[in-house]
């Protein structure tokens, strides 16, 4: 009784911080052109490598420091989480949509659908899933649009494989036998019976794919593929921060802080609302 | 009158030809309870799943007939076999704890079937289902209703599960051995409470058990079934008085007693087991000639 007390309270902790720390990043990047200090496009070198609001030689209204060219490095994180935000909704819930219908119709009926879309999957899962998007966008050629449909076209199946998974086990339990002899039809008794028993996990998977959807697109930035060099993206800054290591760190350092603590939000944002979902965890 | 159920020659077999159902045959009369009773893998489950239509595609009916009420359910489009099963039959399961859907309220649970099968109206189904719960003795059936299936313990559950069975006015309730997964002191409560429902309803009730005190407690008639033949077959009371086949006897004295508990308690004599065996070989045989 104690114990599950305790860990529903540390669930609980996590929840609220990880889903304040969304929020605010939501919020800013919603609010961008009013809460960025500065416009993050503009360069100004008289500016450039201000050091953050700490250190000696820092700028009032600069409070994160510049990169080489002048921008203010707040500004441009701010932005930048807008493409973040797009990318992760946008992505995640095509690959979300796709990856869970199919799981859940190979778990429930099982048999050929069941085979021809685990094949589907495997081959799938044999491209490395990084080079695979690079050579997606490389192909569909850069911008936001091609970035989402990259993300969605590899990464459907994690959906697909726990979810037909989580499905298979379900469709084991006598519920779902017990609705047959009613007389439910099979789509309905899928729908109805098992699918809100796998919502709780569709749920979890969600909130991590946003988070890995913010990693792949700041890889894409990073690499050059995904949109135009000019707006400000997490992994454009971090490879611009690469350069200048030695000479303004906080160009790097920053915004990886920014992805870490928004990535690792999204995966515990979605594990504390799985077991907000669960009826049986609650 | 037509028999509820009747099953004539039902032989079921695996993917590599092993029969696991050898030419079952066995009526069940209106308002009558059947036990059925054997060891586990006997093939009881499967008789009752093979009635209801949920065998696992693995396993195939490759012979005999299954009518109920007259109706061959063999000769039936899949559709009107599923309508006719679902109106007339339905399942005390052996596990309560996965018989209901875990993420959806009891009340909605129940009324479900009555309306959306059966098309009865909400506020009828909700007078039938309140009805019901009073039959099986819950006491705060609006609790009850808006709860969650893994608030309520495990007796509890299974009394929401024959009130379900129940409330459709079934002819043919099949009892999947509903009280094995529970505490002895529910077991007899709830054996009670589906006596007693049966008694008021007079629905026939096909009981699948593998413990002869209960087949005594419930049943007219018995049917004993060892690696799916029925080995014998008999009024319960003749039975108990005079069981006819070995393996009948030997179970009866594998049956612990509370006088004598560990002399009682003999496992299956070798002789009984090699008789049967030579019984289900030839009888494989006598089947497998005229099938090829």
């Amino acid at each position: 009784m104690d114990d599950g007390r305790i860990s529903r309270h540390g669930s609980g902790a996590k929840l609220w911080l990880a889903g304040g720390w969304l929020l605010l990043a939501l919020l800013a990047a919603i609010f961008a052109p009013l809460v960025a200090p500065q416009d993050p496009l503009a360069q100004d070198l008289m500016l450039e490598r201000l050091p953050p609001f700490w250190m000696s030689g820092a700028e009032p209204g600069y409070w994160l420091g510049t990169d080489s060219l002048g921008r203010d490095l707040l500004s441009r994180l701010i932005f930048g989480a807008r493409i973040a935000f797009i990318v992760a909704f946008a992505a995640a819930t095509a690959a979300c949509l796709v990856g869970s219908t199919l799981g859940l119709v190979a778990g429930y009926f099982g048999g050929w659908a069941d085979r021809i879309i685990s094949r589907i999957v495997d081959v799938w899962m044999a491209f490395p899933p990084v080079l695979f998007a690079i050579l997606l966008v490389a192909v569909l050629g850069t911008g936001l649009s091609s970035v989402i449909i990259a993300i969605a076209v590899i990464d459907w199946t994690r959906f697909c494989r726990v979810i037909r998974a989580e499905t298979m086990g379900q469709s084991r339990m006598d519920y779902v036998e017990n609705a047959r002899i009613a007389g439910y039809g099979r789509i309905g008794i899928m729908l109805r019976e098992v699918l809100p028993n796998v919502v709780p996990s569709i749920v979890a998977l969600l909130s991590l794919e946003m988070g890995i959807a913010v990693i792949v697109e700041a890889i894409l930035s990073f690499v050059n593929l995904s949109i135009s060099t000019d707006d400000p993206t997490w992994g454009g800054i971090i490879a611009e921060g690469r350069l200048s290591i030695h000479q303004a760190w906080w160009v790097l350092v920053f915004p990886l802080i920014t992805l870490i603590l928004t990535v690792l939000s999204f995966s515990q944002f979605g594990e504390g609302l799985k077991a907000r979902f669960d009826p049986v965890l609650r | 009158m037509s028999a509820c159920l009747d099953i004539r020659d039902l032989s079921a077999v695996l993917p590599n030809g092993q029969r696991v159902l050898r030419s079952v045959s066995l009526a069940v009369q209106p308002g009558e309870v059947r036990a059925l009773v054997g060891e586990s893998g006997a093939g009881k489950t499967m008789i009752g799943k093979a009635v209801l239509g949920v065998l696992p595609s693995s396993v195939r009916i490759v012979e005999g007939d299954m009518l109920l009420e007259g109706e061959d359910l063999g000769k039936l489009q899949p559709k009107a076999r599923r309508t006719l099963i679902g109106a007339r039959t339905a399942l005390i399961p052996q596990d309560p704890l996965t018989a209901l859907n875990p993420s959806r309220r009891i009340g909605p649970q129940m009324t479900d079937r009555l309306v959306r099968i059966l098309g009865w109206s909400g506020e009828k189904a909700d007078q039938r289902i309140r009805q019901l719960l009073d039959e099986v003795q819950i006491r705060d059936p609006d609790r009850v209703l808006k709860n969650y299936p893994h608030e309520l313990s495990g007796g509890m559950r299974q009394r929401v599960l024959i009130a379900a069975a129940f409330a459709a006015e079934p002819r043919l309730i099949v009892a999947d051995e509903p009280t094995t997964a529970l505490d002895v002191t529910v077991q007899k409560q709830i054996l009670r409470l589906i006596a007693q429902l049966q008694r008021e309803h007079g629905t026939a009730i096909l009981f699948v058990t593998h413990d002869l005190g209960v087949v005594a407690k419930i049943s007219q008639k018995v049917s004993v079934l060892y690696a799916g033949k029925v080995v014998e077959e008999a009024e319960t009371a003749a039975l108990f008085a005079a069981p006819q086949h070995p393996y009948t006897r030997a179970l009866m004295a594998a049956t612990p007693r509370y006088t004598d508990p560990f002399a009682s308690l003999k496992p299956v004599d070798e002789t009984v087991l090699a008789g049967l065996a030579a019984e289900i070989a030839s009888a494989d045989q006598a089947w497998g000639r005229p099938h090829g």
